[in-house]
Protein backbone atom coordinates (compact mmCIF):
# COMPACT_ATOMS: atom_id res chain seq x y z
CA UNK A 1 0.00 0.00 0.00
CA UNK A 2 2.81 2.18 1.21
CA UNK A 3 4.60 1.28 -2.16
CA UNK A 4 1.27 2.01 -4.44
CA UNK A 5 1.24 5.25 -2.43
CA UNK A 6 4.48 6.51 -3.19
CA UNK A 7 4.27 5.20 -6.72
CA UNK A 8 1.20 7.56 -7.38
CA UNK A 9 2.16 10.32 -5.57
CA UNK A 10 5.56 10.33 -7.40
CA UNK A 11 3.50 9.30 -10.47
CA UNK A 12 1.36 12.62 -10.14
CA UNK A 13 4.32 14.95 -9.89
CA UNK A 14 6.92 13.62 -12.33
CA UNK A 15 4.06 12.67 -15.07
CA UNK A 16 3.67 16.78 -15.39
CA UNK A 17 7.53 16.56 -15.98
CA UNK A 18 7.60 13.60 -18.24
CA UNK A 19 4.45 15.52 -20.41
CA UNK A 20 7.08 18.49 -20.88
CA UNK A 21 9.54 16.63 -21.33
CA UNK A 22 7.69 14.07 -23.90
CA UNK A 23 6.16 16.87 -26.32
CA UNK A 24 10.25 17.66 -27.47
CA UNK A 25 9.91 14.13 -28.53
CA UNK A 26 6.84 13.89 -29.83
CA UNK A 27 7.63 16.73 -32.42
CA UNK A 28 10.49 14.70 -33.59
CA UNK A 29 7.50 12.15 -34.89
CA UNK A 30 6.16 13.16 -38.72
CA UNK A 31 3.03 11.87 -38.34
CA UNK A 32 2.39 13.77 -34.35
CA UNK A 33 4.09 17.12 -36.20
CA UNK A 34 1.86 16.80 -38.94
CA UNK A 35 -1.17 17.02 -36.51
CA UNK A 36 0.49 19.29 -34.40
CA UNK A 37 1.07 21.85 -37.32
CA UNK A 38 -2.74 21.17 -38.73
CA UNK A 39 -3.36 23.30 -35.58
CA UNK A 40 -2.64 26.51 -38.47
CA UNK A 41 -5.16 24.98 -40.93
CA UNK A 42 -8.02 24.50 -38.20
CA UNK A 43 -6.74 28.22 -36.65
CA UNK A 44 -7.60 29.65 -39.90
CA UNK A 45 -10.54 28.00 -40.90
CA UNK A 46 -12.79 28.95 -37.47
CA UNK A 47 -11.33 32.28 -37.68
CA UNK A 48 -12.21 32.91 -41.42
CA UNK A 49 -16.00 31.48 -40.35
CA UNK A 50 -16.35 33.80 -37.22
CA UNK A 51 -15.35 36.44 -39.25
CA UNK A 52 -16.47 38.66 -42.21
CA UNK A 53 -14.25 38.58 -45.24
CA UNK A 54 -13.65 42.44 -44.94
CA UNK A 55 -13.96 42.59 -41.29
CA UNK A 56 -12.03 45.69 -40.26
CA UNK A 57 -8.82 45.80 -38.07
CA UNK A 58 -9.71 48.19 -35.35
CA UNK A 59 -8.38 51.95 -36.19
CA UNK A 60 -7.04 54.35 -33.76
CA UNK A 61 -7.16 58.08 -32.70
CA UNK A 62 -3.90 59.98 -33.65
CA UNK A 63 -3.37 60.53 -29.79
CA UNK A 64 -3.37 56.61 -29.53
CA UNK A 65 -0.30 56.14 -31.34
CA UNK A 66 2.65 54.68 -29.33
CA UNK A 67 5.00 57.76 -28.64
CA UNK A 68 7.79 55.91 -30.13
CA UNK A 69 6.99 53.02 -32.65
CA UNK A 70 9.84 50.28 -32.60
CA UNK A 71 11.51 49.01 -35.50
CA UNK A 72 12.69 45.02 -36.10
CA UNK A 73 13.80 42.41 -38.48
CA UNK A 74 15.84 44.04 -40.74
CA UNK A 75 16.84 47.97 -40.02
CA UNK A 76 18.60 48.67 -42.95
CA UNK A 77 18.81 46.20 -46.17
CA UNK A 78 22.41 47.41 -46.68
CA UNK A 79 22.85 46.15 -50.24
CA UNK A 80 24.84 48.26 -52.99
CA UNK A 81 21.91 48.22 -54.76
CA UNK A 82 19.17 49.12 -51.97
CA UNK A 83 22.14 52.26 -51.06
CA UNK A 84 22.11 53.90 -54.76
CA UNK A 85 18.06 53.54 -54.10
CA UNK A 86 18.33 55.14 -51.12
CA UNK A 87 20.73 58.25 -52.05
CA UNK A 88 18.51 58.81 -54.90
CA UNK A 89 15.28 59.57 -52.28
CA UNK A 90 14.06 56.40 -54.39
CA UNK A 91 13.69 58.45 -57.32
CA UNK A 92 14.41 55.26 -58.94
CA UNK A 93 13.00 52.87 -57.36
CA UNK A 94 9.81 50.94 -58.81
CA UNK A 95 7.70 48.50 -57.69
CA UNK A 96 7.29 45.08 -60.25
CA UNK A 97 3.68 43.89 -60.26
CA UNK A 98 4.00 40.36 -62.32
CA UNK A 99 3.16 36.94 -62.19
CA UNK A 100 -0.54 35.99 -63.58
CA UNK A 101 -1.58 39.43 -64.02
CA UNK A 102 -2.65 40.83 -67.64
CA UNK A 103 -0.35 43.99 -67.35
CA UNK A 104 2.50 43.64 -65.70
CA UNK A 105 3.22 47.25 -64.36
CA UNK A 106 6.32 49.20 -62.76
CA UNK A 107 4.90 51.44 -60.15
CA UNK A 108 7.33 54.82 -59.15
CA UNK A 109 6.41 56.06 -55.90
CA UNK A 110 4.53 59.09 -57.47
CA UNK A 111 2.50 56.42 -59.19
CA UNK A 112 1.76 55.06 -55.82
CA UNK A 113 0.79 58.20 -54.59
CA UNK A 114 -1.15 59.29 -57.72
CA UNK A 115 -3.80 56.18 -56.68
CA UNK A 116 -6.15 57.07 -54.50
CA UNK A 117 -4.66 56.55 -51.15
CA UNK A 118 -6.10 55.42 -47.39
CA UNK A 119 -4.66 56.24 -44.21
CA UNK A 120 -5.07 53.97 -41.47
CA UNK A 121 -3.78 54.12 -37.46
CA UNK A 122 -3.77 50.48 -36.80
CA UNK A 123 -2.02 48.31 -34.03
CA UNK A 124 0.95 46.41 -35.18
CA UNK A 125 1.40 43.39 -33.19
CA UNK A 126 4.91 41.51 -33.41
CA UNK A 127 4.97 37.29 -32.99
CA UNK A 128 7.15 37.96 -29.90
CA UNK A 129 4.35 39.60 -28.16
CA UNK A 130 4.32 43.55 -28.29
CA UNK A 131 1.97 45.38 -30.00
CA UNK A 132 2.65 49.50 -31.10
CA UNK A 133 -0.06 51.74 -32.69
CA UNK A 134 1.11 54.35 -35.90
CA UNK A 135 -0.59 55.39 -38.80
CA UNK A 136 -0.02 54.02 -42.35
CA UNK A 137 -0.47 55.35 -46.09
CA UNK A 138 -0.80 54.61 -48.88
CA UNK A 139 -2.84 53.25 -52.28
CA UNK A 140 -5.21 49.73 -51.56
CA UNK A 141 -3.63 46.43 -52.60
CA UNK A 142 -6.68 45.22 -54.38
CA UNK A 143 -6.74 48.41 -56.49
CA UNK A 144 -3.04 47.72 -57.74
CA UNK A 145 -3.83 44.19 -58.42
CA UNK A 146 -6.78 45.02 -60.16
CA UNK A 147 -5.13 47.72 -62.33
CA UNK A 148 -2.43 44.63 -63.10
CA UNK A 149 -5.54 42.11 -64.03
CA UNK A 150 -5.29 39.34 -62.04
CA UNK A 151 -5.71 36.20 -64.09
CA UNK A 152 -7.90 33.29 -63.01
CA UNK A 153 -5.21 30.89 -61.62
CA UNK A 154 -4.30 33.49 -59.13
CA UNK A 155 -4.69 31.82 -55.65
CA UNK A 156 -1.99 34.03 -54.04
CA UNK A 157 0.21 37.08 -53.66
CA UNK A 158 3.90 36.86 -53.39
CA UNK A 159 6.00 40.09 -52.01
CA UNK A 160 9.92 39.91 -52.81
CA UNK A 161 11.93 42.76 -51.06
CA UNK A 162 15.14 44.25 -51.00
CA UNK A 163 16.30 42.94 -47.79
CA UNK A 164 18.75 39.39 -47.62
CA UNK A 165 18.71 36.41 -45.46
CA UNK A 166 21.07 34.38 -45.70
CA UNK A 167 21.58 35.39 -49.65
CA UNK A 168 18.40 35.13 -50.66
CA UNK A 169 15.44 38.06 -50.06
CA UNK A 170 13.32 37.81 -47.64
CA UNK A 171 9.91 37.39 -48.78
CA UNK A 172 6.13 36.80 -47.89
CA UNK A 173 2.74 35.82 -49.39
CA UNK A 174 -0.63 36.18 -48.27
CA UNK A 175 -4.23 34.59 -50.35
CA UNK A 176 -6.83 36.59 -51.99
CA UNK A 177 -9.00 37.30 -48.95
CA UNK A 178 -6.24 39.38 -47.34
CA UNK A 179 -4.84 40.43 -50.48
CA UNK A 180 -8.72 42.26 -51.37
CA UNK A 181 -9.17 43.47 -47.91
CA UNK A 182 -9.53 47.10 -47.83
CA UNK A 183 -7.01 47.69 -45.40
CA UNK A 184 -4.12 45.67 -46.39
CA UNK A 185 -2.34 48.93 -48.33
CA UNK A 186 0.91 49.80 -49.84
CA UNK A 187 2.49 51.80 -47.02
CA UNK A 188 4.88 54.76 -47.90
CA UNK A 189 3.95 56.86 -45.58
CA UNK A 190 3.96 56.54 -41.40
CA UNK A 191 3.02 58.93 -39.13
CA UNK A 192 2.33 61.09 -41.96
CA UNK A 193 6.38 60.94 -43.00
CA UNK A 194 7.68 59.07 -45.86
CA UNK A 195 8.51 55.84 -44.78
CA UNK A 196 11.99 55.58 -43.19
CA UNK A 197 14.95 52.94 -43.83
CA UNK A 198 14.18 51.27 -40.59
CA UNK A 199 10.78 51.08 -40.91
CA UNK A 200 10.75 49.43 -44.53
CA UNK A 201 11.28 52.54 -47.02
CA UNK A 202 10.64 53.15 -49.65
CA UNK A 203 7.47 51.13 -49.50
CA UNK A 204 5.69 48.23 -47.26
CA UNK A 205 2.70 45.91 -46.88
CA UNK A 206 0.34 46.54 -44.11
CA UNK A 207 -1.95 43.37 -43.79
CA UNK A 208 -3.61 44.29 -40.50
CA UNK A 209 -5.44 41.25 -39.33
CA UNK A 210 -2.15 38.91 -39.36
CA UNK A 211 1.03 39.41 -37.34
CA UNK A 212 4.00 41.64 -38.04
CA UNK A 213 6.50 39.14 -40.03
CA UNK A 214 3.82 39.25 -42.88
CA UNK A 215 3.86 43.24 -42.98
CA UNK A 216 7.26 43.12 -45.56
CA UNK A 217 9.36 45.92 -45.87
CA UNK A 218 11.57 47.08 -48.71
CA UNK A 219 9.03 46.00 -51.38
CA UNK A 220 10.62 45.30 -54.24
CA UNK A 221 8.37 42.96 -56.49
CA UNK A 222 4.47 42.03 -56.02
CA UNK A 223 3.74 38.06 -58.19
CA UNK A 224 0.33 36.90 -58.57
CA UNK A 225 0.70 33.20 -58.15
CA UNK A 226 -1.41 30.07 -58.47
CA UNK A 227 0.67 27.82 -55.87
CA UNK A 228 3.32 28.52 -53.14
CA UNK A 229 5.09 25.75 -54.12
CA UNK A 230 8.64 26.42 -55.81
CA UNK A 231 9.30 29.82 -54.13
CA UNK A 232 11.84 29.52 -51.39
CA UNK A 233 11.29 26.39 -50.09
CA UNK A 234 7.84 26.43 -50.46
CA UNK A 235 5.82 27.45 -47.41
CA UNK A 236 5.41 30.82 -48.37
CA UNK A 237 7.51 32.92 -46.58
CA UNK A 238 11.42 33.32 -44.87
CA UNK A 239 10.29 32.62 -41.71
CA UNK A 240 8.03 29.65 -42.29
CA UNK A 241 10.20 27.82 -44.83
CA UNK A 242 13.23 28.23 -41.80
CA UNK A 243 11.63 28.45 -38.31
CA UNK A 244 7.99 26.65 -38.72
CA UNK A 245 6.25 29.76 -38.35
CA UNK A 246 2.83 29.74 -39.11
CA UNK A 247 2.05 30.99 -43.02
CA UNK A 248 -1.70 31.70 -41.93
CA UNK A 249 -0.29 34.61 -38.94
CA UNK A 250 -3.96 35.79 -37.83
CA UNK A 251 -3.00 34.32 -33.97
CA UNK B 1 -20.22 -2.95 -6.74
CA UNK B 2 -23.25 -1.19 -4.51
CA UNK B 3 -24.56 1.58 -6.44
CA UNK B 4 -26.91 2.87 -3.55
CA UNK B 5 -25.39 5.74 -2.96
CA UNK B 6 -24.96 7.04 -6.70
CA UNK B 7 -27.24 9.49 -6.01
CA UNK B 8 -25.83 10.35 -2.53
CA UNK B 9 -29.09 9.64 -0.70
CA UNK B 10 -29.31 10.93 2.73
CA UNK B 11 -28.15 7.77 4.85
CA UNK B 12 -24.81 7.95 6.65
CA UNK B 13 -22.30 5.41 4.45
CA UNK B 14 -20.09 4.01 6.62
CA UNK B 15 -15.99 4.05 5.57
CA UNK B 16 -14.55 2.09 3.32
CA UNK B 17 -18.22 2.47 1.11
CA UNK B 18 -17.83 2.41 -2.47
CA UNK B 19 -20.26 5.48 -3.80
CA UNK B 20 -19.53 6.41 -7.93
CA UNK B 21 -18.69 10.02 -8.02
CA UNK B 22 -17.30 11.19 -10.99
CA UNK B 23 -19.42 10.09 -14.37
CA UNK B 24 -17.50 9.29 -17.49
CA UNK B 25 -17.72 12.88 -18.91
CA UNK B 26 -16.35 14.77 -15.95
CA UNK B 27 -13.75 11.57 -15.70
CA UNK B 28 -13.00 12.42 -19.69
CA UNK B 29 -12.98 16.24 -19.87
CA UNK B 30 -10.46 16.18 -16.34
CA UNK B 31 -7.84 13.92 -18.09
CA UNK B 32 -8.28 16.24 -21.35
CA UNK B 33 -8.23 19.52 -19.72
CA UNK B 34 -4.81 18.02 -17.62
CA UNK B 35 -2.95 17.50 -20.30
CA UNK B 36 -3.80 21.10 -22.44
CA UNK B 37 -3.39 22.90 -19.42
CA UNK B 38 0.03 21.06 -18.70
CA UNK B 39 0.87 22.00 -22.45
CA UNK B 40 -0.75 25.18 -22.46
CA UNK B 41 1.53 25.97 -19.68
CA UNK B 42 4.82 25.11 -20.67
CA UNK B 43 4.44 26.33 -24.31
CA UNK B 44 3.40 29.93 -22.61
CA UNK B 45 6.26 30.03 -20.54
CA UNK B 46 7.74 29.77 -23.86
CA UNK B 47 6.56 31.96 -25.60
CA UNK B 48 6.40 34.42 -22.48
CA UNK B 49 10.46 34.62 -22.88
CA UNK B 50 10.27 35.89 -26.33
CA UNK B 51 9.06 39.29 -24.97
CA UNK B 52 9.17 38.95 -21.26
CA UNK B 53 7.81 41.92 -20.54
CA UNK B 54 3.75 43.08 -19.42
CA UNK B 55 2.02 46.31 -20.22
CA UNK B 56 -0.83 47.99 -19.44
CA UNK B 57 -3.61 49.47 -22.25
CA UNK B 58 -3.38 49.12 -26.20
CA UNK B 59 0.20 49.10 -26.90
CA UNK B 60 3.44 47.99 -25.24
CA UNK B 61 7.04 47.69 -26.74
CA UNK B 62 10.52 48.28 -24.96
CA UNK B 63 10.04 51.69 -25.24
CA UNK B 64 6.87 51.72 -23.56
CA UNK B 65 6.71 51.60 -19.48
CA UNK B 66 6.16 47.36 -18.97
CA UNK B 67 4.71 46.97 -15.23
CA UNK B 68 6.38 43.64 -14.95
CA UNK B 69 9.56 42.39 -15.86
CA UNK B 70 9.45 38.65 -15.93
CA UNK B 71 12.03 36.31 -15.50
CA UNK B 72 13.75 34.12 -18.67
CA UNK B 73 11.62 30.75 -17.80
CA UNK B 74 14.54 27.67 -17.71
CA UNK B 75 14.36 24.84 -19.79
CA UNK B 76 12.69 22.35 -17.48
CA UNK B 77 9.73 24.10 -17.14
CA UNK B 78 9.21 25.30 -21.16
CA UNK B 79 8.12 23.34 -23.97
CA UNK B 80 10.00 22.75 -26.00
CA UNK B 81 13.30 22.86 -23.67
CA UNK B 82 15.34 24.97 -25.76
CA UNK B 83 14.03 28.91 -26.73
CA UNK B 84 12.02 28.25 -30.56
CA UNK B 85 8.93 30.50 -30.45
CA UNK B 86 7.14 28.84 -33.84
CA UNK B 87 7.67 25.52 -32.00
CA UNK B 88 5.91 27.36 -28.85
CA UNK B 89 3.28 28.65 -30.64
CA UNK B 90 2.35 25.30 -32.71
CA UNK B 91 1.62 23.70 -29.19
CA UNK B 92 -0.37 26.14 -27.48
CA UNK B 93 -2.42 27.21 -30.37
CA UNK B 94 -3.29 23.75 -31.24
CA UNK B 95 -4.05 22.98 -27.91
CA UNK B 96 -5.71 26.41 -27.07
CA UNK B 97 -8.22 24.49 -29.46
CA UNK B 98 -8.40 21.37 -27.26
CA UNK B 99 -8.70 23.29 -23.81
CA UNK B 100 -11.79 26.34 -25.31
CA UNK B 101 -13.44 23.16 -26.84
CA UNK B 102 -13.23 21.00 -24.31
CA UNK B 103 -14.37 23.26 -21.28
CA UNK B 104 -17.26 24.47 -23.92
CA UNK B 105 -18.30 20.83 -24.30
CA UNK B 106 -17.50 19.74 -20.32
CA UNK B 107 -20.12 23.29 -19.17
CA UNK B 108 -22.82 22.23 -21.69
CA UNK B 109 -22.63 18.58 -20.64
CA UNK B 110 -22.61 19.34 -16.93
CA UNK B 111 -25.49 21.76 -18.00
CA UNK B 112 -27.51 18.95 -19.41
CA UNK B 113 -26.67 15.79 -16.84
CA UNK B 114 -27.09 18.69 -14.01
CA UNK B 115 -23.30 18.11 -12.55
CA UNK B 116 -23.45 22.26 -11.82
CA UNK B 117 -26.31 22.26 -10.25
CA UNK B 118 -26.22 18.94 -7.84
CA UNK B 119 -22.21 19.27 -7.38
CA UNK B 120 -21.08 23.17 -8.05
CA UNK B 121 -24.04 25.09 -6.68
CA UNK B 122 -22.72 27.31 -3.83
CA UNK B 123 -25.39 27.65 -1.22
CA UNK B 124 -26.18 30.42 0.84
CA UNK B 125 -24.95 27.81 4.14
CA UNK B 126 -22.10 27.12 2.27
CA UNK B 127 -20.23 30.67 2.61
CA UNK B 128 -21.80 31.74 6.03
CA UNK B 129 -18.19 32.43 7.74
CA UNK B 130 -19.06 29.86 11.10
CA UNK B 131 -19.47 26.94 7.91
CA UNK B 132 -15.87 28.53 6.34
CA UNK B 133 -14.51 28.47 9.32
CA UNK B 134 -15.27 24.75 10.01
CA UNK B 135 -14.36 23.84 6.38
CA UNK B 136 -10.61 25.71 6.75
CA UNK B 137 -10.31 23.80 10.52
CA UNK B 138 -11.67 20.66 9.13
CA UNK B 139 -8.87 20.98 6.13
CA UNK B 140 -6.24 21.60 8.61
CA UNK B 141 -7.05 18.39 10.39
CA UNK B 142 -6.84 16.99 6.62
CA UNK B 143 -9.88 16.26 6.88
CA UNK B 144 -11.40 16.86 3.19
CA UNK B 145 -15.48 15.24 3.46
CA UNK B 146 -18.52 16.12 5.68
CA UNK B 147 -18.99 12.35 7.21
CA UNK B 148 -22.77 13.19 6.69
CA UNK B 149 -22.50 13.68 3.33
CA UNK B 150 -19.03 12.11 2.13
CA UNK B 151 -20.01 12.51 -1.64
CA UNK B 152 -20.59 16.32 -1.55
CA UNK B 153 -18.03 19.00 -2.35
CA UNK B 154 -16.64 21.16 0.62
CA UNK B 155 -16.75 24.75 0.44
CA UNK B 156 -13.40 25.47 -0.33
CA UNK B 157 -13.56 23.08 -3.42
CA UNK B 158 -16.91 23.73 -4.61
CA UNK B 159 -15.36 28.03 -4.86
CA UNK B 160 -12.13 26.87 -6.50
CA UNK B 161 -13.45 24.47 -8.83
CA UNK B 162 -16.61 27.41 -9.57
CA UNK B 163 -13.34 29.70 -10.09
CA UNK B 164 -11.41 28.01 -12.34
CA UNK B 165 -14.53 26.58 -14.42
CA UNK B 166 -16.13 30.14 -14.46
CA UNK B 167 -13.19 32.42 -14.06
CA UNK B 168 -9.93 31.38 -14.65
CA UNK B 169 -10.32 29.55 -17.49
CA UNK B 170 -12.41 31.44 -19.34
CA UNK B 171 -10.73 34.44 -18.73
CA UNK B 172 -7.73 32.93 -20.56
CA UNK B 173 -9.28 31.65 -23.74
CA UNK B 174 -10.41 35.23 -23.95
CA UNK B 175 -7.68 37.08 -23.40
CA UNK B 176 -5.75 34.49 -25.20
CA UNK B 177 -8.64 35.18 -28.42
CA UNK B 178 -8.34 38.82 -27.93
CA UNK B 179 -4.24 38.81 -28.42
CA UNK B 180 -5.29 37.22 -32.31
CA UNK B 181 -5.33 40.16 -34.47
CA UNK B 182 -7.77 38.66 -36.81
CA UNK B 183 -10.07 37.55 -33.54
CA UNK B 184 -9.44 41.35 -33.13
CA UNK B 185 -11.21 42.34 -36.40
CA UNK B 186 -14.04 39.58 -36.03
CA UNK B 187 -15.36 40.54 -32.52
CA UNK B 188 -13.64 43.95 -31.53
CA UNK B 189 -15.76 43.45 -28.32
CA UNK B 190 -12.98 41.36 -26.74
CA UNK B 191 -10.64 44.63 -26.86
CA UNK B 192 -13.49 47.16 -24.91
CA UNK B 193 -13.59 44.35 -22.63
CA UNK B 194 -9.71 44.05 -21.47
CA UNK B 195 -8.61 47.52 -22.21
CA UNK B 196 -6.46 46.59 -25.29
CA UNK B 197 -4.76 44.28 -26.43
CA UNK B 198 -1.37 45.06 -24.54
CA UNK B 199 -3.82 44.30 -21.40
CA UNK B 200 -5.29 41.35 -22.61
CA UNK B 201 -1.96 39.93 -23.08
CA UNK B 202 -1.21 41.06 -18.94
CA UNK B 203 -4.56 39.76 -17.74
CA UNK B 204 -3.88 36.55 -20.34
CA UNK B 205 -0.86 35.74 -18.10
CA UNK B 206 -2.35 36.44 -14.46
CA UNK B 207 -5.12 34.05 -15.51
CA UNK B 208 -2.57 31.76 -16.52
CA UNK B 209 -0.80 32.28 -13.23
CA UNK B 210 -4.29 31.44 -11.05
CA UNK B 211 -4.77 28.07 -13.42
CA UNK B 212 -1.05 26.83 -12.60
CA UNK B 213 -1.41 27.94 -8.80
CA UNK B 214 -4.75 25.99 -8.84
CA UNK B 215 -3.43 23.32 -10.20
CA UNK B 216 -0.19 22.82 -7.57
CA UNK B 217 -3.03 23.18 -4.26
CA UNK B 218 -5.21 20.58 -6.56
CA UNK B 219 -2.41 18.08 -6.61
CA UNK B 220 -1.25 18.58 -3.35
CA UNK B 221 -4.63 18.04 -1.76
CA UNK B 222 -4.68 15.01 -4.18
CA UNK B 223 -1.89 13.45 -1.97
CA UNK B 224 -3.27 14.68 1.20
CA UNK B 225 -6.33 13.55 0.76
CA UNK B 226 -5.14 9.85 -0.45
CA UNK B 227 -3.88 9.85 -3.98
CA UNK B 228 -4.81 6.18 -4.56
CA UNK B 229 -8.55 6.62 -3.80
CA UNK B 230 -8.66 9.58 -5.26
CA UNK B 231 -6.78 9.46 -8.87
CA UNK B 232 -8.59 5.59 -8.94
CA UNK B 233 -12.12 7.75 -8.24
CA UNK B 234 -10.92 9.80 -11.18
CA UNK B 235 -10.06 6.81 -13.55
CA UNK B 236 -12.94 4.74 -12.43
CA UNK B 237 -15.17 6.95 -11.28
CA UNK B 238 -15.52 4.84 -7.88
CA UNK B 239 -14.67 6.66 -4.37
CA UNK B 240 -14.17 4.88 -1.06
CA UNK B 241 -15.34 6.72 1.45
CA UNK B 242 -12.30 7.91 3.96
CA UNK B 243 -11.73 6.57 7.58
Amino acid sequence: MIARRTLITGGITGGAGLLLAGCDRVVQIPAARKILFAGEDMQRGLQRALMDRGALAPEYRPDQRSPIFRANGTYDPGTAAYKALAAGGFADWRLAVGGLVERPLRLSLADLRALPNRSQITRHDCVEGWSAIGQWTGPMLGNVLKAAGLRRAARYIVFTCADLYGGAPYYESIDLVDAFHPQTILAWAMNGRPLDVPHGAPCRLRVERQLGYKHAKYLMRIDAVATLSGIGRGKGGYWEDNVDYDWYAGI
Amino acid sequence: MDARFRSGAGETPPPGTPIHRHRLATRLWHWVNAVAVIILLGSGLGISNAHPRLYWGRYGANFDPAWLQLPRFPAWITIPASYNLAISRRWHLFFALVLGFGLLAHLLWSLANRHIQRDLRVRRSDVTPAHLWADLRAHWNFRFHDPERPRAYNAFQKLSYVAILFVALPLAILTGLALSPAMDAAWPWLLDLFGGRQSARSIHFLAATGIALFTIVHLALVILAGPVNEVRSMLTGWWRVPE
